[in-house]
């Protein structure tokens, strides 16, 4: 991953990504060190290893790993890179656990302006700082033009999960509360308004944030009476309850009133044709407990600045057909489904 | 969200509900047909069915352009798509449709055939632009509704001098269809239906106005009411309806006064006729060949009609012979009603395009409403009376 050579600086405003950047070179290593190692700067990276060790406490561990093609890359709000460290520190935060050390692996097509991947790393330098959770190892391939969409990045994280929490998604109980940290689709929406086809104009920035502060806080108050946490990322909120209730064998009931929401979300969403609760989501979980404990949890959460608007949404049921039923604010009833196929505008 | 959140207010609508209550004969049953895929989707969407009175009964109409669309048109478009020289252009719904030999657009594409999915018709004419050494088909679907801007289209394409643009026109007539339905309701083979009144289309009234209407409101002794598309237009229509029926009368009634008037937007109108002519004959799924139904681009234009500058034809295809969208289509059936239903065909893996679009009834009653047992929801979710 090193080379020690004398060598001329990239050009970081008009420079392009060529094969040889990914030839394993000169000029690979210069734009590892030009860029990612500048850019996620920390002791593990100094030591120029091709792997990074470190010491671990006694516990049980947690491991995940996520690829992200978002499109397009840089969107209101973020960019692929802080995309991808919170999303994987969220991955792991969602067992309860806290995450600790990060990967980072690119997939650049040539051409790819040296520019761009400056502010995609360097967002990602910061999220990870900000986080505290470092990026220690990492690994860059470059792509014959028209092979990859600009970059893909694919992280892994692992994290360690305190004595005694076991959260898993076939936990759900009859009875148990369900509660969403803050209001839904608004990731989904402002890379959808950035689209070449579609193009709209919004107020709304993406959501992305790093939930592992919120969940270590919900652990603390609520512990093991929390039988399991989400992300409602792809699928958004829908999938996730689906999910949830297959897992479990329970089904779900939801008011369609007591789910935040923007109101310019709900106005994208209309003019789309879409449903909010399929829209993607990259800073909010759902979190299923055990009724006694939803209102200390929601206290909890809404102390905390990135659950300041959960809302306690629905109960989980009895129910061997796993549905997932929503009271519409109009007073009548309907399924919140999974998305089926892909989710497309109407024609009229 | 100014102008939507008004036809949401849910004290309206409920307080609407009651009325519907309160003005429905217990003596008799109301069976009311809604023409549109639109209002099936709100219908669905918005659970309305569980605001309605038990003698209310809403019946799902052939109102969903991918759902009347025969597969033999749909074939004859693959046939031309996996020519080399040819890119397809279509709307995203209509790529799910399955067709003959297992086939289906989006899996033509993966197969090779260059197929691309645009959300105008504007777009289909920019990769004409874009591209001068590709055939650009337009695949136009859709009623009246659809039509305008695929006339457009072709404006554009003639004052551009785009030579690799074309239309494959597939627009269809509504007023066409809903005499066709309400001349074989009694008498059909599979079976008579009882129609009370219609729900009117929106959007296609905002084109067509609503005097089209007012021969099958007479000729039918059916009340009509053009209704638009958010909760509060649906159900407050629902109301003009049961009037209607309750007064013994039969008019066509304007509830989407906002957006429609008795003659429609005279340019729209004009618009169309400049550019396409009544077709004799054309054939809709699960309906069968309906005269002068469906708009060909005018002799003129021949250049830009794909199935004359491509010598398309369409193959008689066979539906899946368990599917029952012919009958679903007419009335006559519930989704529910249908042995393959939930269990091979979903939304996932439709064998029907009944099961595709969101406003094609077996998809919205999986998607919205497959909770429901015999029509309604559990007594526990209402919250009316
Ligand atoms: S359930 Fe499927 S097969 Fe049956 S009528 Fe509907 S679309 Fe056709």
């Amino acid at each position: 991953m090193t080379v020690k050579a004398k060598r001329s600086r990239l050009d970081l405003r008009n420079g392009r990504i060529d094969l040889s950047h990914g030839a394993g070179g000169c000029a690979t290593g210069q734009l590892v060190e030009d860029i990612f190692h500048k850019a996620f700067d920390n002791d593990w990276l100094r030591a120029g290893n091709d792997q990074s060790a470190f010491a671990v406490p006694a516990a049980r561990m947690v491991m995940t790993t996520d690829s992200y093609v978002v499109s397009p890359l840089f969107f209101p709000g973020g960019n692929i890179g802080s995309l991808a460290v919170y999303g994987t520190i969220n991955d792991i935060a969602m067992a309860g656990a806290r995450p600790l050390y990060l990967s980072a692996g690119f997939i650049i097509e040539e051409g790819f302006p040296l520019a761009d991947l400056n502010r995609i790393a360097e967002a990602m330098g910061s999220a990870s700082r900000e986080a505290g959770v470092p990026i220690i190892t990492g690994d860059t391939k470059v792509v014959e033009r028209g092979k990859a969409d600009g970059v893909f990045i694919s992280t892994s994280g692992i994290g360690i999960i305190r004595a005694g929490l076991d959260l898993r998604s076939d936990a759900a109980r009859p009875g148990d509360a369900v509660i969403i940290s803050g209001s839904i689709g608004d990731h989904g929406v402002a890379v959808m308004s950035k689209r070449e086809s579609l193009d709209f104009d919004t107020d709304i920035i993406s959501d992305c944030a790093a939930l592992h502060g919120l969940v270590a806080a919900m652990v603390e108050v609520a512990g093991s009476s929390i039988r399991l946490m989400r992300d409602p990322t792809r699928g958004g909120l829908a999938a996730i309850l689906n999910e949830i209730a297959n897992a479990s064998n329970v089904g779900f009931r939801i008011e369609e009133e007591a789910i935040p929401i923007k109101p310019e979300v709900v106005a994208a969403c209309e003019l789309l044709g879409l449903d909010p609760l399929n829209v993607a989501n990259e800073g909010k979980l759902v979190v299923v407990v055990a009724p006694e404990f939803a209102d200390a949890l929601l206290a909890v959460m809404r102390a905390h600045p990135l659950g300041a608007e959960a809302a306690l949404i629905g109960h989980a049921e009895a129910d061997d057909r796993c549905f997932v039923q929503m009271a519409t604010s109009l007073g009548g009833s309907r399924i919140v489904d999974w998305l089926w196929g892909e989710q497309l505008p109407r024609i009229c | 969200m100014k102008y939507i959140d008004e036809y949401r207010d849910a004290k309206l609508v409920k307080d609407i509900a009651r009325q519907i209550e309160a003005a429905v004969d217990p003596a008799r049953s109301y069976h009311f047909m809604e023409f549109c895929g639109g209002h099936t989707y709100a219908i669905s969407r918005y659970g309305l069915e569980d605001l309605l009175p038990s003698n209310v009964q809403m019946i799902h109409g052939p109102g969903c352009p991918i759902c009347v669309l025969p597969i033999g048109r749909i074939d004859a478009a693959i046939e031309l798509a996996i020519r080399p020289e040819i890119t397809l252009c279509t709307y995203g719904d209509l790529m799910r449709v399955p067709c003959s030999n297992g086939l289906s657009l989006l899996k033509a594409r993966s197969a090779g055939a260059d197929i691309r999915m645009v959300y105008s018709t504007l777009d289909s004419l920019s990769i004409a632009e874009a591209e001068p050494n590709r055939q650009v088909v337009f695949f136009a679907i859709g009623f009246e509704t659809t039509t305008p801007p695929t006339a457009l289209a072709l404006r554009f394409a003639i004052a551009k001098d785009l030579a690799n643009f074309s239309i494959f026109s597939n627009h269809v007539l509504t007023p066409a269809a809903i005499k066709t339905i309400l001349e074989n309701s009694d008498v059909h083979p599979l079976g008579p239906i009882k129609i009370d009144g219609l729900l009117g289309p929106a959007h296609v009234s905002t084109v067509i106005g609503t005097q089209p209407f007012e021969v099958l409101a007479e000729e039918f002794n059916k009340p009509i009411v053009v209704a638009g598309f958010e909760p509060l237009d649906v159900i407050y229509s629902i109301l003009m309806l049961v009037r209607q029926v309750n007064d013994g009368v039969h008019k066509v009634e304007n509830q989407y006064i906002r957006a429609v008037t008795t003659l429609g937007n005279e340019k729209a109108k004009c618009e169309i006729a400049n550019v396409f002519e009544l077709r004799e004959s054309f054939e809709w799924r699960g309906l069968g060949a309906i005269p002068h139904s469906a708009l060909g681009l005018r002799s003129k234009y021949a250049k830009y009609d794909a199935e004359k500058r491509f010598e398309m034809v369409t193959p008689a295809a066979q539906d899946n012979p368990a599917c029952e969208c012919g009958a679903i289509l007419r009335g006559i059936k519930k989704p529910s009603d249908c042995k393959l239903f939930g269990k091979v065909c979903t939304p996932d893996s439709p064998m029907g395009s009944c099961m595709v679009s969101s406003e094609g009834a077996c998809a919205a009653h999986w998607i919205y409403g497959r909770f429901r047992r015999q029509g309604k929801a559990d007594e526990s979710w209402r919250t009316v009376a």
